[in-house]
């Protein structure tokens, strides 16, 4: 983890990016030229009050949003240069998520609902449903591929929807206010879980949270506010950008 | 990625059997309503297919259905048979004449009176007796459907037996079905029941008796003109279509093959009475039932389900591949949604069999229904796919 950064080290390179909302009177400048760089095998935390950004942030980052202006390179990859296509395909094989509201489908049992990554990727259901259920085992899941996701408790889904995120080995994981239907135990938990993935994989890892319980677990914080970065806090061992 | 799409249809019980229920509900109006319009349709030119074995009707150029009363002259008749290419013609009278029975009571009949020679127009199925005990004294054949029902004879009255003078029979007192040696009075004249048949049910419900020619227009009201109808067979090699024409060119009258007289009386009935309106009315309506209640709940089941396509959208999922799913659990529910209101339909077409209800599913019906449902569906999942489309993936982080 130690050493020289080289420009090949970093997950995200974003130089003045810029995101517009709404025209005329209505215009909300969410990015107003925002640096930042990502380093791989990191998990930084992207902290701030609410309309900060960070929404949009991420889902600039993620390929979920267009910017309007900057630069943007995620793995070396310009998103802006992929046509809608090409960047669904980038998601499905690059970007694991962990939303708030968990966004399990219902109807689908939990093995069902984390093969979805890899069903995405073509694999067939039988195959990406085994595979579901052997993540599910080392996440303390155990025998519960085949239950309802609504008949386990939220620290439980929550631990569904990481398996989800995790399944197809993405080299960015965007998580959003991770541990916000979590106790402070089960957050930590998770997080340290997240945080191993992270390191194991040598791969990147953005979460977006407001609980600063976790802070501790971050390799570095960046704090936003009124569309841009303000500060960038490295923890100890974080490399050096 | 379409085994989840299904297992999101059925997972949502409540959503998918409104689903179901509403396009059934749809397909079964439609269908069934088509099928009584096709039914009663039907009925409306049932007799011309019940005389068989006649290669042309002949009668009068005004007449627009088979019902109506235009009567001929008798010379008609051997004026029908002097055309060359006529086999043999035989006439037929038809016509809506009052029944009195014992107990008093008077029915309107439908009378038909066939050929005395060559019994030309009977029925084709006799239930009970022979059809050529019509030559005797008095005959008359009933059908044993509707007709049996409406002639009602007092229970405590034997066959044969003729009510004393002066007798009265108690109007609540049990009554019994006409049977063969029951007497019947025609326009005051007698008639004896010699026997039971049965025939396809037609438009006029009113109890149909048949009896030879030469009786019935001796029940008929005195005219020179009582034949409805001339039954004409065409010589071997002489084309039906060819021999009209030479009939109506020599005779004045009109001469059709019996299916383009069937078609004249029914577009007689679609032209001049509301019934096509009226169905047209009932079957719409169970289309726009079926795009409220099936295309309202589709819809709502995409949306409640919006969040979940955003996910996998977020998850790289293609709009294509999104849409593909929202086709396929619209095509699924139509097709279930369409064969449970088609077999409720043919159920009820099967417990209506026999009965007085018109009901007639041509295979086209199926077919139409499948088609309504087809424009349900794809009408509700047009309207879902566009939010759909439209959905953008970054709204996932916004807790929708």
């Amino acid at each position: 983890m130690a050493g020289a950064t080289t420009a090949t080290d970093l997950a995200i390179r974003l130089r003045a990016v810029e995101k517009t909302f709404g025209k005329g009177e209505s215009t909300v400048r969410a990015l107003r030229g925002v640096d930042f760089d990502v380093p791989a095998g990191e998990m930084t935390m992207l902290v701030g009050p609410s309309g900060c950004g960070k929404t949009t942030l991420i889902s600039i980052l993620a390929g979920l949003l267009s910017r309007d202006k900057g630069e943007l390179e995620v793995f070396g990859q310009d998103l802006n240069a992929l046509r809608r296509d090409r960047l669904s395909a980038w998601r499905r094989d690059n970007v694991g998520f962990i939303f708030q509201q968990f966004n399990l489908v219902p109807q689908l049992t939990v093995a069902e609902n984390v093969s979805v990554p890899l069903v995405l990727k073509g694999e067939s259901v039988g195959a990406a449903v085994k595979k579901a259920n052997e993540l599910l085992a080392t996440l303390g899941l155990e025998g519960r591929g085949k239950s309802a996701p609504l008949k386990l408790s939220g620290g439980q889904q929550q631990r569904v929807a990481i398996a989800r995120a995790l399944i197809h080995e993405p080299r960015l994981l965007v998580c959003d206010e991770p541990t916000s239907a979590l106790d402070a135990e089960l957050g930590r938990r998770v997080m340290s879980l997240i945080r191993d993935r992270s390191h194991q994989h040598d791969r990147a890892v953005i979460v977006v949270t407001h609980d600063d319980r976790i802070f501790h677990l971050a390799d570095r914080i960046a704090q936003m506010d009124d569309g841009l970065i303000k500060n960038i806090e490295i923890r100890a061992g974080s490399k050096p950008l | 990625m379409f085994r989840f799409a299904i297992k999101m249809l059925f997972g949502d019980n409540a959503k998918f059997y409104g689903i179901l229920l509403g396009l059934g509900f749809a397909s079964l109006l439609i269908a069934q309503q088509a099928s009584i319009f096709v039914g009663l349709m039907s009925r409306t030119f049932a007799f011309i297919g019940e005389v068989g074995h006649v290669d042309l009707w002949v009668f009068d150029p005004t007449q627009s259905y088979v019902d109506e009363p235009k009567p001929l002259r008798a010379t008609a008749l051997p004026r029908v048979r002097g055309v060359t290419g006529v086999a043999w013609a035989a006439p037929l009278y038809k016509g809506l004449l009052v029944a009195t029975l014992p107990d008093g009571s008077r029915k309107v009949c439908d009378v038909v009176g066939i050929d005395d020679d060559t019994l030309a127009g009977a029925p084709a199925e006799v239930v009970a007796g022979s059809i050529a005990d019509l030559r005797m004294p008095d005959a008359v054949m009933v059908e044993v459907g509707s007709s049996q029902q409406q002639l009602r004879f007092p229970a405590d009255l034997p066959p044969g037996a003729v009510p004393a003078p002066g007798q009265v029979f108690d109007p609540s007192a049990p009554m019994r079905p006409v049977e063969i040696g029951d007497i019947i009075e025609l326009n005051e004249r007698r008639a004896r029941v010699v026997g039971l048949v049965r025939c396809a049910e037609t438009f006029v419900a009113a109890p149909t008796i048949y009896t030879v020619y030469s009786r019935a227009v001796t029940y008929a009201p005195p005219s020179r003109r009582v034949m409805s109808t001339v039954l004409v067979g065409a010589n071997e090699g002489v084309a039906p279509a060819d021999l009209a024409a030479r009939i109506r060119a020599e005779t004045g009258l009109e001469a059709m093959q019996p299916w383009d007289y069937s078609m004249r009386t029914l577009g007689y009935w679609m032209r001049e009475t509301g019934i096509p309106i009226n169905f047209g009315i009932a079957i719409a309506l169970g289309f726009f039932v079926g795009v409220a209640i099936a295309g309202q709940m589709f819809y709502n089941f995409t949306l409640d389900n919006l969040r979940y396509f955003g996910a996998f959208k977020a998850m790289g999922a293609s709009s294509r591949l999104l849409l593909g799913m929202v086709a396929l659990q619209a095509l699924v529910a139509g097709v279930l949604g369409l064969g449970l209101g088609l077999g409720a339909v043919s159920a009820f077409g099967l417990s209506a069999a026999g009965g007085k209800l018109a009901f007639k599913m041509l295979w086209q019906i199926p077919l139409i229904a499948a088609g309504a449902v087809l424009v349900i569906c794809v009408l509700a999942s047009v309207i879902s796919m566009w939010k759909v489309v439209r959905l953008d993936p970054a709204d996932v982080f916004k807790g929708a």
